[in-house]
C-alpha cells in the first residue's frame, strides 16, 4: 500500500444548493435490499479513502430485557467479540487489527450496534466474521466466556459509573422517572446482583429471540463497488436461518404527578442540580423543537442559560441539557454545577424562570436561526465520516423507515418557528411535573434543593430491591 | 442527526480511545461460491493487497510578512477547516508565573476589536462555524471550521481575534474564577490527580512538560490583562505563525482571504523556544496517594523517553502497539481479558519536541490494585523475551492499515497537517508513513523495547483506597513507597470565597 499526493484534478460535489448556513440539501446515495431472511443490507458508496465501514444494528438494547435480568443486552454485546464457531475466541480483534480496524459494539436503550473500519481490500472477511456471530454464535458460546465478559462489564460499572464524580446520576434519574415496570427505568450498564445473577441459559434465550437477521440491519459505507457488496452480502448472510419474528415492543409513557425532589452525598467538591421531564419520543412531534430548545437554553455562549447563569450571574460553573427521545419514551433534562458559596435553589430559580420566560414569549427569530445554521454544519461533517454515514443510515432505517432521512431531518428544524419552542416547553416543562436531583459534597446537605429526599450512597450498584 | 442519548450508550472500549496493518496476505482462498448454498466457513477469506491512498497535493507558501501557509484542498464537502498554530505554548511562560500563555490564548475571543465575548461568540454561531482558541505546550492554537461559502466572513471575525483582542479586565476575572474552581473540581478526578502527579514528578513542577499549564491558584490570582498584553505582542506575530488550511477552497482564494486579514499583521523577531534538558528519573519507585471510598484504583507508571524526532519513532510505535496500543495488546488482554481486574489497560507515548514520557495505566477493582500491578511489571518483563513473529506482523499492519482512515474529515487532515508542523516532519512524510511502519524489523522492536522499557526504572502511581490497597502494594516488594495526600499532589484546596 502507497499514500501518494497527486494534484487535485476533479471535485465531485453531491451537495446541490438550497438556504441556510450550509445551504444545501443533502443526497446520500444507497441502495437498499432484504434478504429472504429478513436482513436488511444498506450500500453506501464513498471512496475518499481506501476504506470501509460496517455497522450492524441488532434491534434491542436494554429495553428489551426482563426486570430482574438488567445489563443482559450490554453483556451480550461484550459475548458478541468472544468468538463463533469459525472464528475462534480472541480471532476478531486480531483479524480486524490485522486491516487496520478497532472493532467496537455499543448499547443503548434501543439497539445494539457492532461497527468497525477497515482497509477496503478486506471486505470478504469482515462480512464472514460479521456472518459468523449472527448465525454460528452458540456453537462456541461457553460459560466461561460469558463469566469472563461479566467481570470486564462489572469493572465497566465501577469505572462509568460508581467510581466517577457525578456518575450515578442518569441512574437515579432514571429510576425516578420512569415506574419499575417501563423498560427504560433501569440503567444500561445494569446491576451487579443482576450482572451476577445472569445465567448461561438466560444468555442463550436471548440470543436465540433477539439476535436474527429479520431483527437487524447492516450498512456497509466506503470504498466498495456496490455489486461486488452485494454479492458478498448475500454469499455470507444468506444461510443464516430467520428467526421467530420480534414483536414491536410498547410501554406508556410515565406519568409524574408532582414533581419529586432526591439528593445524593456524593466525593465531589461542588454541587450539582438535575432536572428531568417526560418528553417526546425520538422523531415524534415536538422532538425537534425540543432539540432546538435544549440548544437555546444552554447551546453555546449565546444560549440563555450559559449567559445567564454562567456568564453575567456567575453562579454556575456550566450548564447543559439535552432531549433525549428513544422508542419508547422521551426526556429532557437540565443540569448545572454551582460555584461555590452558591446553592442548588440558586441555581434552580434561575433556570425556571428561564423556561417560563419562553413559555411566556417567543425566542428571536435570530436565536433560532443560529441553532438551525448549526444543526446544518453538523450534517455536513457527519457527512465527511464513513463510519458515522454508516450508524446514521441504521439508526434512520430503525426510527423512520427509510436510510436516507437527512433532508427529512434537516427540515424539521429548518420548518420550525420561535413559536414551536414556546409550545413545546409549555407541553412539556410543566414546572410540578419534574424529577430533581442534587449532588452535594458530603455532609452538605443544607446546599441542596430543600425537601429532597435523600437517596442513600450505599449499594447504589445494585438493584433497588437488594439496597 | 445523532442526539444526546438518555441512558449512557456502552462503547465495548471505552477508554482505549485512540489507539488501536500490510499487509499479510493471509492464508486461505476465496473459491468462488455458489449464491444457493452454505458458504465455506472452513477457510478464512483472504484479504487482497491493501489500495494506494491518493491525496491531493501539499501546496505551501509564506505570505510577506512570513505567515506560514500549508494547504491541501479536498473539495467534495462544502467545509473549510482553518487552524493557526502560534509559536505561544505554555512552554513559554515563565517558570515563576504559568498560566500566562494559556490565558493570553483563551482571552483572544474574549473580546476584540470593540465586539463582545459574546457577540464574536454569535457571530460565528450565526454562519455555523466552530471556532476555538487555546493553548497546548509547544503553540497555541486557533481552530475554525466554517462551511466554505462562509469562509470570508469567518476569516474577518478571526482576524479581529487574532489581531486586535481586547483583553477586557471583567472577561479575565470571570476566566479566573473559572479556572479555580476548576483548579478545586481536580480534586474529584482520580485520573487527574494521576496523571498531575506524574509529570510533575518525572519533570519536576518548574518544566514545562511538568508543571500547571493552566496555572496555579496563586499565579492566577497574580495575572493582569497587561500581562496577557505583553505577552500577545512577543508572540503573537506572523512570522511565528503557520496557517493549516484544509478544504473547499483552493490557493487562489486561499491567498486572497489570508492576505486580507493577515497581510498587515506587523512581524518582529521572536525568540526561539528552548526546551532544557531533563534528567531521567532512576530506579524503581511507587507514589501510593490516598482517595478514601474508591471502588477503583488508577495505576499509572512510566518513565521518560525520547522526542518525537528520534529514528526509532516507528519501531517504538510497532512495539508500544503490541504492548499497550490496542485491544489485543498484552496489557489489556492480560489485565481486562485473562484477569478481569479492568475494564481496559492501554500504554502509549507523549511525542513532543523534546524528549517526552512513555506510560501504561490502567482503572483497576480495589481490591485486586496489588496483583494488577504485578501483572503490568509482567509485562515490561515479558517485552525483554522474543517476540512472536505474528504480534509484530499484526502489529505493523494495523498501524499502516488504519492510516488512511485519519484522512476522511477536513479535521481530521488538518491535525495531522498540524503534526507535521509541529515537529517539522518533511513534506512527504505522509507518503512515506506507511512504508517506514512496515520497514520495522523483529530486531528493532527487540531491541527498542529492550532499551526503552525498563522494569527496574520506571516510577509507578497509584491512586486509591490506601487502606485497603496499602498492604497489597507492600507485598509486591517493588521498592520503596510514598504515601501522599490529594492536597500534597495540587497542594491546599483553593478557597474561592474572594
Amino acid at each position: 500500500m502507497q499514500i501518494r499526493t497527486v494534484p487535485l484534478l476533479a471535485a465531485v460535489l453531491t451537495l446541490t444548493a438550497a438556504g441556510g448556513a450550509a445551504a444545501q440539501s443533502i443526497n446520500v446515495e444507497y441502495e437498499q435490499f432484504q434478504l429472504p431472511n429478513g436482513l436488511t443490507v444498506i450500500l453506501h458508496r464513498d471512496a475518499t479513502t481506501p476504506t470501509i465501514a460496517t455497522n450492524v444494528w441488532y434491534h434491542v438494547g436494554s429495553g428489551g430485557e426482563i426486570p430482574g435480568r438488567t445489563g443482559f443486552a450490554h453483556l451480550f454485546e461484550h459475548i458478541m467479540f468472544e468468538g463463533s464457531q469459525n472464528v475462534p475466541e480472541g480471532k476478531i480483534d486480531e483479524w480486524f487489527e490485522e486491516v487496520g480496524g478497532s472493532p467496537n459494539g455499543s448499547t443503548s436503550r434501543d439497539r445494539t450496534n457492532y461497527l468497525q473500519t477497515f482497509s477496503s481490500s478486506a471486505l470478504d472477511l469482515a462480512l464472514f466474521i460479521e456472518s459468523d456471530r449472527m448465525g454460528h454464535l452458540l456453537d462456541a458460546m461457553t460459560p466461561a466466556s460469558v463469566d469472563g465478559q461479566r467481570d470486564v462489564v462489572k469493572n465497566e460499572r465501577r469505572q462509568s459509573y460508581d467510581n466517577r464524580p457525578y456518575g450515578l446520576a442518569s441512574q437515579m434519574l432514571t429510576e425516578e422517572l420512569y415506574p419499575p415496570s417501563h423498560p427504560y427505568s433501569w440503567p444500561v450498564i445494569g446491576y451487579m446482583d443482576h450482572l451476577s445473577a445472569a445465567s448461561y441459559e438466560d444468555v442463550v434465550s436471548f440470543f436465540r429471540r433477539y439476535y436474527a437477521p429479520n431483527n437487524a440491519s447492516i450498512a456497509i459505507a466506503g470504498d466498495i463497488d456496490s455489486a461486488e457488496a452485494r454479492r458478498l452480502a448475500e454469499k455470507w448472510f444468506a444461510d443464516v436461518p430467520a428467526g421467530e419474528p420480534v414483536p414491536t415492543p410498547t410501554a406508556a409513557d410515565p406519568v409524574i404527578e408532582s414533581t419529586r425532589r432526591i439528593m445524593l452525598e456524593d466525593r465531589v467538591q461542588l454541587p450539582r442540580l438535575y432536572m428531568s421531564w417526560v418528553s417526546p419520543r425520538r422523531f415524534a412531534e415536538h422532538d425537534a423543537a425540543m432539540t432546538a430548545l435544549s440548544r437555546l437554553l444552554a447551546g453555546g455562549k449565546n444560549s440563555r442559560l450559559y449567559r445567564r447563569l454562567v456568564y453575567d450571574m456567575q453562579i454556575a460553573d456550566d450548564v447543559s441539557a439535552f432531549q433525549s427521545g428513544g422508542r419508547l419514551g422521551g426526556e429532557f433534562q437540565i443540569s448545572a454545577t454551582a460555584r461555590t458559596g452558591h446553592t442548588l435553589a440558586e441555581l434552580e430559580a434561575a433556570i425556571l424562570e428561564e423556561i417560563e420566560r419562553v413559555k411566556a414569549e417567543a425566542p428571536e427569530a435570530r436565536e433560532l436561526e443560529r441553532i438551525v445554521n448549526q444543526y446544518e454544519v453538523s450534517f455536513l461533517e457527519q457527512l465527511e465520516v464513513i463510519s458515522a454515514k454508516a450508524d446514521q443510515l441504521n439508526e434512520y432505517l430503525y426510527y423512520t423507515g427509510t436510510p436516507d432521512y437527512f433532508n427529512e431531518d434537516i427540515a424539521r428544524f429548518r420548518a420550525l418557528t420561535p413559536r414551536d419552542l414556546s409550545t413545546a416547553a409549555r407541553r412539556f416543562l410543566d414546572r410540578e411535573r419534574r424529577v430533581v436531583l442534587s449532588i452535594v459534597p458530603q455532609g452538605r446537605s443544607e446546599l441542596a434543593i430543600p425537601d429532597s429526599r435523600l437517596i442513600p450512597a450505599a449499594n447504589l450498584e445494585m438493584s433497588p430491591g437488594a439496597r | 442527526m445523532s442526539v444526546c442519548e438518555a441512558g449512557t450508550v456502552h462503547g465495548r472500549v471505552g477508554i482505549m480511545a485512540g489507539m488501536c496493518a500490510a499487509l499479510m496476505l493471509l492464508g486461505g482462498a476465496d473459491g468462488v461460491h455458489a449464491q444457493a448454498g452454505a458458504p465455506d466457513r472452513s477457510v478464512r477469506p483472504a484479504v487482497g493487497e491493501a489500495p494506494d491512498v491518493v491525496l491531493p497535493a501539499l501546496q505551501e507558501f509564506t505570505l510577506d510578512n512570513g505567515l506560514r501557509v500549508v494547504l491541501m484542498e479536498k473539495r467534495d464537502i462544502p467545509l473549510v477547516q482553518l487552524n493557526l498554530l502560534i509559536g505561544a505554548g505554555t512552554a513559554r511562560d515563565e517558570p515563576s508565573a504559568p498560566g500566562i500563555a494559556s490565558m493570553t490564548a483563551a482571552m483572544l475571543d474574549e473580546g476584540a476589536a470593540g465586539r463582545s465575548a459574546l457577540e464574536i461568540a454569535d457571530a460565528f454561531e450565526m454562519l455555523g462555524a466552530r471556532f476555538g482558541v487555546g493553548a497546548g505546550t509547544h503553540a497555541a492554537s486557533m481552530s475554525l471550521r466554517v462551511p466554505s461559502r462562509r469562509l470570508a466572513e469567518a476569516l474577518s471575525i478571526a482576524a479581529d481575534v487574532m489581531l486586535r483582542p481586547d483583553f477586557p479586565v471583567a472577561e479575565l476575572d470571570r476566566l479566573r474564577a473559572e479556572r479555580l474552581t476548576a483548579l478545586v473540581r481536580r480534586y474529584d478526578e482520580p485520573n487527574a490527580i494521576a496523571g498531575t502527579l506524574f509529570s510533575q514528578t518525572l519533570y519536576g513542577a518548574d518544566h514545562p512538560y511538568g508543571r500547571a499549564d493552566a496555572g496555579t491558584a496563586a499565579s492566577l490570582r497574580a495575572l493582569t490583562t497587561a500581562d496577557l498584553r505583553a505577552f500577545h505582542d512577543r508572540y503573537y506575530r506572523p512570522n511565528n505563525v503557520t496557517a493549516v488550511v484544509v478544504g473547499d477552497t483552493d490557493r487562489a482564494q486561499v491567498e486572497r482571504l489570508l492576505g486580507g486579514a493577515f497581510g498587515t499583521w506587523p512581524r518582529a523577531d521572536v525568540v526561539r523556544e528552548s526546551i532544557a534538558d531533563t534528567e531521567q528519573v532512576t530506579g524503581r519507585m511507587i507514589y501510593l496517594v490516598d482517595k478514601p471510598g474508591s471502588t477503583q484504583s488508577i495505576v499509572r507508571l512510566g518513565r521518560i523517553v525520547l522526542p518525537r524526532s528520534t529514528a526509532d519513532y516507528y519501531a517504538l510505535e510497532v512495539m508500544n502497539v503490541i504492548l499497550g496500543g490496542s485491544f489485543t495488546s498484552r496489557l489489556n488482554q492480560n489485565l481486562r481479558e485473562d484477569k478481569g481486574y479492568s475494564y481496559g489497560a492501554s500504554s502509549g507515548f507523549a511525542w513532543l519536541p523534546a524528549a517526552g514520557p512513555w506510560s501504561a495505566s490502567a482503572a483497576v477493582q480495589t481490591h485486586s490494585t496489588g496483583p494488577a500491578i504485578a501483572e503490568f511489571m509482567n509485562e515490561l518483563r515479558g517485552m525483554h523475551q522474543p517476540i512472536p513473529a505474528d504480534e509484530i506482523d499484526r502489529a505493523r499492519n494495523f498501524l499502516a492499515m488504519r492510516y488512511p482512515s485519519g484522512f476522511q474529515s477536513v479535521a481530521g487532515i488538518a491535525s495531522r497537517l498540524g503534526e507535521m508542523v509541529q515537529y517539522d516532519l518533511p513534506a512527504d512524510y505522509f507518503n512515506r508513513y506507511v512504508d517506514n511502519v512496515l520497514a520495522v524489523t523483529a530486531e528493532d522492536v527487540q531491541r527498542v523495547a529492550r532499551q526503552y522499557i525498563d522494569p527496574e526504572n520506571v516510577t509507578i502511581f497509584v491512586v486509591g483506597d490506601r487502606q485497603v490497597i496499602e498492604q497489597q502494594v507492600r507485598d509486591l516488594g517493588l521498592g520503596d513507597i510514598r504515601f501522599l495526600e490529594v492536597t500534597d499532589v495540587f497542594g491546599p484546596i483553593p478557597s474561592l470565597d474572594d
